[in-house]
């Protein structure tokens, strides 16, 4: 198959960028749309063009490191059937001749480095914020002297499966990082070893998630629309919840 | 450069040894640090004997950490704990994103949940034979040892292991033991435990005790006075070119899976830390020492960047085959009648059948489709003597028994997951139609060879998790890379480490020392040459022939006549990388074809060493399966009097590297033959 | 960005209780009262088909007698005014801190495409401004009566809204000033709830859901039904 790559170029963050357009042929529909960008890049290196940035490593959905918008979807979410990472999107999910638009993740609190390639370290800071349970090695008491509730458990773990791409914050009309953040929280706030540290943890990922310039959450569910793996809407409304218990306890005042 | 004449089949021992041609023999080398004392007492030994560092000393001390996998997150995170200062690089955006993310299986723990006859001893037997008695049992029986302990720890920082409904943990059975030992998370363990670690390593960093430097790619490393004392690293963003400074160094920078390009390994993953060390004096032990996985999703085409591999667990339910004749290899699989089908595996073991270890059944596979049996798309492929042919790489795992046993809905809830994955990636429907696998690179066993302490032969150099070689010997069991790299990173290392530190401080060495200015000139002088060639060819195309070549004659199946026209092709290779590769692009700036190009070179060196590892072992052993060396079954056949010995090459330049070997002595478990017939 | 965001001197208790969460909250509290309002005012609207007698009581009652003697005549409907004013100020005020930063957070894309977004919830903050433009016009016309629809400053309140409605532009214009209201209590109800954390499950997100448009719809129907009803002659 043919297709058209209108893909955003920027050499640095103090750039100015713009759309440029490439064509590709003999592209397969089992490969996969970062394939298609290596085919690409080879194809400009041929030129003696300069390749396209972008960000990949497992390319099995699980690292979290790829991310771009796909005809205006994270993901190309709305282009595939499935929830999906980009480097699980397949050529098959596209016509032959289509035209598709490539743009990094867009938001305040992903600075772009170049290309298609962001600074999504925020991520790392809201974690550092408190997104843990702190439990030196060495002082963990035997696994079974405390039982997890199953439901609970797996509640945990279906938060746990966050696997920190962005596309969230990228798709979310308000740059909001509030499906993240409330990830973190619903995970560690459902297992009992979460619970010592739940409402002062709260508090200081939230003031985290608010000082890297991420927008408030308005309820809108774009953000679990795209999410690859479909992190609940239900998780915010979590930390709303603990968020407000938390205004009125002790804890981290 | 000779090549000999291709040995006879008949008996190893009687072969000349083609690889001497390719390297030296140096002295025998032992770990001199496991305490002499019986095996269930040597660690905690070893914990008292090691020398330790007064807690108000620790700040003081300084230790790099390159990687932020489960062994380099954890150590990061236990030595930021305990009030050391720690410098923690990745290549990746953030610590979260290291490979140990993508492990599906499980961790195995000797914890004995189910009364079921595990035990220490058992975990470790079951290791050491999975290993093909080819690893050290102090180590091994260590690593059994700490096992339960790392459950523990990964529940305390929250990691939500599956449960059953009664709160306590639940495990399964994994990669054909017979005990129910393994913990996981849904088809995500490696994800989960490398959160808990990663969790723990941020809090270190909000407390200030580990300094995180993501984007930073290791490309030298600093020994001033014999002792391993820093690095020097790229920053990916800004092309700095920077030196750091520790009075330890210890790397956890994970498999070299990548030399075959294609590989379930992340893109990234790459040789470069291990090799800089390896060319500044530290061994690297056993790197033929390969694990191929059999449950992968075959290649669809030359664009192919990376495999996908799909748990093993598919097996317990699923039934392999190819069609009987080769005619029938087109056609659609629904439409072969039964007995136009060879269920390989159950035809040649019929005890274990489609059960069999990894490397069997791997091995298998590849039979069938140099037979001209295999399933799916034609790939050409070039043989020994440059002929192309066209071969179809895949064989069927077919879940039809299964699904007409169980019902759709309970293969479902077991594999759903997987059904899914395979359904987005190839666009079939494995509910309808069978699966195509095929075996890809997942493990590499091999890796620089350190002694009990985990210290490479460079002093102040240690290595953890899959980037060293110790604890698996010729072949890894499902689900003892997560609970290896655990164990190196929370309870070994850092129980370890101290006992070298407790002799800092060391003398000062800062930017100004000789061996400090030598590695960063050397590492600007390396970006420069890669850039200033500006040749034809792209540093993809490099990496994919140095796979093909890597894949054809160091895979699953090795021969010392393929082997050496591997190590011609390597140097052709590597002599055309240096005079024709086209990096574009400049260093100051985000340059993704420098980093490739950069860790492509040192994968050629690491493929050269490989091929004459492989060459020299003229035995088969675990992954490394030597043509010669077969039984009249066509089974592995180990020479445990010739080769019970951890290869550790030494660096040697342009003469070619040194061999030293460590000899394996086993004194607590009997050495047997595997048979799985 | 708004003064109000973070700042390192603050505690982390001082930071959450600015923060964009506690915001909402703010927000989804006063949104709430305000929806109880329109409820209360719908319900009293439909005293007019009851009649003018009824109808005029009802206005009356309003404005002196309720609490009355706890407090004197006529004081109630001031405590009322102010603290609807507060409500209203409040929850424009934090609708503006959090438009502000999330003007300041999201991403310009040159193609977007939106698949959960609601048109109600697209609308929210221009649809907000909007009403609060109708409101004081309404409020100008039959709270302080500083222009008149057809009526007279002397007029009783059900002449007022018999005069008013009889004109088809003024049913017009506020069929389009009760939609907007509804469109903004479709994605406020169930904004408001989530955000006070209702929504905990993929069913009580159904409810919700189905609540938001109940009381759109419910609003919609009660607050036309008496123009309409003067319109086609039925109320005179």
């Amino acid at each position: 198959m043919k297709i058209t790559l209108n893909i955003w170029r920027q050499a640095n963050a103090k750039a100015k960028g713009a759309l440029e357009r490439y064509h590709l042929s003999d592209v397969s529909e089992d490969m996969s749309f970062l394939e298609a960008l290596d085919m690409l890049n080879e194809q400009l290196t041929a030129e003696n063009k300069e390749p396209v940035a972008f960000d990949h490593d497992c390319r099995e959905g699980i690292c979290g490191m790829c991310g771009v918008v796909i005809n205006g979807s994270a993901h190309g979410r709305y282009s595939s059937a499935v929830p999906t990472t980009t480097c699980q999107l397949h050529m098959r999910s596209f016509a032959d001749g289509a035209e598709i638009t490539v743009e990094p993740w867009r938001a305040g609190g992903f600075p772009l480095i170049k290309d298609l390639v962001v600074d999504r370290s925020a991520f790392d800071r809201i974690i550092q914020a408190g997104g843990f349970i702190s439990a030196n090695t060495g002082s963990a008491p035997e696994a079974h002297s405390v039982p997890a509730p199953k439901l609970e458990s797996d509640r945990a773990f279906d938060n746990a499966t966050c696997i920190g791409c962005g596309a969230c914050v990228a798709s979310c009309p308000n740059g909001s990082a509030m499906l993240f953040t409330a990830a973190k929280i619903t995970h560690l706030a459902m297992l009992p070893q979460g619970q010592p540290e739940r409402y002062s943890r709260v508090k200081s990922m939230i003031a985290q998630h608010d000082h890297e310039g991420f927008g408030g959450c308005t309820n809108i569910g774009e953000c679990a629309s795209v999410c690859p793996k479909q992190i609940p809407l239900e998780s915010i409304a979590q930390l709303n919840r603990d968020l407000m218990k938390s205004l009125f306890r002790r804890e981290g005042k | 450069m000779t090549t000999t004449a291709p040995a006879s089949k008949t008996s190893v021992t009687e072969q000349s040894d083609p690889a001497l041609a390719y390297y030296r023999l140096g002295d025998e080398i032992s770990d001199t640090k496991a305490p002499d004392v019986p095996i269930d007492k040597m660690w905690p030994t070893r914990q008292f004997q090691a020398k330790l560092v007064n807690p108000a000393n620790r700040r003081k001390l300084t230790v790099i950490i390159v990687g932020t996998g489960l062994a380099g997150g954890a150590a990061a995170a236990t030595l930021g704990e305990a009030g050391y200062n720690v410098l923690n690089f990745c290549y990746q955006d953030s610590p979260r994103r290291a490979h140990s993310i993508a492990a599906q299986g499980g961790i195995n723990a000797a914890k004995n949940y189910r009364n079921d006859n595990d035990s220490v001893q058992r975990l470790f037997y079951d290791t050491v034979k999975g290993g093909d008695y080819r690893a050290r049992e102090t180590n091994v029986y260590r690593l059994a040892s700490v096992s339960a302990n790392i459950i523990d720890q990964c529940v305390a920082q929250g990691v939500p292991f599956a449960r059953e409904y009664g709160g306590l943990l639940d495990t399964r059975s994994f990669g054909g033991v017979q005990v129910q030992r393994t913990f996981y998370a849904r088809g995500q363990t490696g994800q989960q435990l490398l959160i808990g670690a990663y969790q723990a390593l941020e809090r270190q960093i909000a407390a200030g005790t580990v300094k995180m430097y993501a984007r930073h790619e290791m490309v030298e490393v600093i020994v001033a006075d014999g002792k391993a004392r820093g690095i020097v690293t790229r920053n990916m963003v800004t092309g700095a070119v920077e030196s750091w400074f520790a009075d330890a160094v210890v790397l956890a920078t994970g498999g070299y899976g990548n030399v075959f390009f294609l590989s379930t390994n992340a893109m990234g993953c790459n040789v470069t830390a291990s090799w800089r060390a390896h060319r500044k004096g530290a061994y690297f032990g056993n790197p033929c020492y390969t694990q191929i996985h059999p449950t992968c999703i075959p290649v669809h085409g030359d664009t192919q960047s990376k495999l996908t591999l799909m748990s093993e667990s598919l097996r317990n339910d699923g039934r392999i085959w190819v069609p009987k004749k080769a005619e029938d290899c087109t056609k659609d699989p629904r439409q072969i009648p039964e007995a136009d089908r060879d269920y390989y595996l159950e035809r040649i073991y019929p005890a274990f059948g489609n059960l069999v270890p990894r490397d069997i059944a791997s091995r298998q596979a590849k039979n069938m489709c140099d037979e001209g049996r295999g399933v799916g798309p034609a790939i050409t492929e070039r043989d020994l003597d440059g002929n192309v042919r066209e071969v179809r790489r895949g064989v069927y795992l077919d879940f039809s028994d299964a699904i007409n046993r169980l019902g759709q809905p309970a293969v479902a809830g077991r594999y759903g997951n997987l059904f899914d994955m395979y359904l987005q990636i190839t666009g079939e429907n494995p509910y309808e139609t069978p699966m195509r696998i095929y075996p890809a690179v997942h493990y590499t066993m091999g890796g620089l060879w350190v002694d009990y302490d985990l210290q490479s032969s460079i002093p102040g150099l240690y290595v953890a998790g899959e980037a060293n070689f110790s604890d698996h010997g010729a072949n890894r069991l499902g689900a003892s890379a997560l609970m290896q790299g655990l164990a190196d990173g929370y309870f070994v290392l850092p129980n370890t480490i101290n006992d070298y530190l407790a002799a800092a401080p060391f003398s000062k060495v800062d930017a100004t020392h000789p061996a400090a200015v030598e590695a960063l000139e050397s590492a600007k002088a390396r970006i420069e040459k890669l850039l200033s060639i500006q040749g034809d060819r792209s540093v993809d195309s490099f990496h994919k022939e140095l796979g093909t070549i890597m894949w054809e004659y160091c895979g699953m199946e090795r021969t010392a006549e393929g082997l050496q026209i591997a190590i011609d092709r390597i140097r052709a290779l590597k002599e055309e990388f240096w005079t024709n590769v086209r990096v574009t692009g400049v260093n100051e700036d985000f340059n993704q074809a420098l980093e490739r190009a950069g860790r492509v070179a040192d994968f050629m060196e690491l493929g050269e060493l490989m091929c004459i590892d492989a060459l020299h072992r003229r035995e088969s052993c675990g992954g490394h399966f030597r043509a010669e060396s077969q039984t009249e079954e066509g089974e592995a056949l180990r020479h445990d009097d010739e080769f019970a010995y951890v290869a550790a090459w030494e660096y040697g330049g342009e003469t070619g590297p040194v061999l030293h070997k460590e000899p394996l002595e086993y004194k607590f478990i009997e050495l047997k033959q595997r048979s799985y017939k | 960005m708004v003064s109000l965001v973070a700042t390192q001197t603050l505690t982390v208790h001082q930071k959450a209780v600015r923060s964009s969460v506690a915001m909402k909250a703010l927000m989804a509290v006063t949104g709430i009262i305000l929806i109880l309002f329109l409820l209360m005012h719908m319900w009293g609207n439909l005293k007019a088909f009851i009649g003018a007698e009824a109808y005029d009581h009802y206005a009356e009652w309003l404005k002196s007698d309720i609490l009355y003697p706890l407090v004197p005549k006529g004081w109630f409907i001031w405590i009322f005014r102010v603290f609807m004013v507060a409500s209203i100020v409040l929850h424009m005020f934090s609708a503006y801190v959090l438009t502000m930063r999330s003007r300041a957070g999201r991403g310009r894309y040159q193609r977007t495409e939106r698949r959960a977004q609601t048109f109600a919830a697209r609308t929210m903050r221009w649809g907000g401004v909007i009403l609060l433009a109708l409101l004081l016009f309404h409020l100008g016309q039959f709270t302080i009566k500083w222009f008149v629809t057809g009526f007279t400053a002397t007029s009783t309140p059900y002449e007022a809204i018999v005069l008013t409605f009889q004109q088809w532009y003024m049913v017009v214009l506020y069929a389009l000033f009760v939609g907007t209201v509804c469109l903004h209590v479709r994605h406020g109800v169930w904004s408001a709830l989530t955000t006070l954390g209702a929504n905990s499950s993929p069913k009580a997100r159904r409810v919700l859901n189905i609540t938001a448009v109940f009381v759109a719809g419910l609003l919609f129907v009660g607050f036309m039904a008496m123009p309409i009803a003067v319109l086609l002659g039925g109320i005179k």
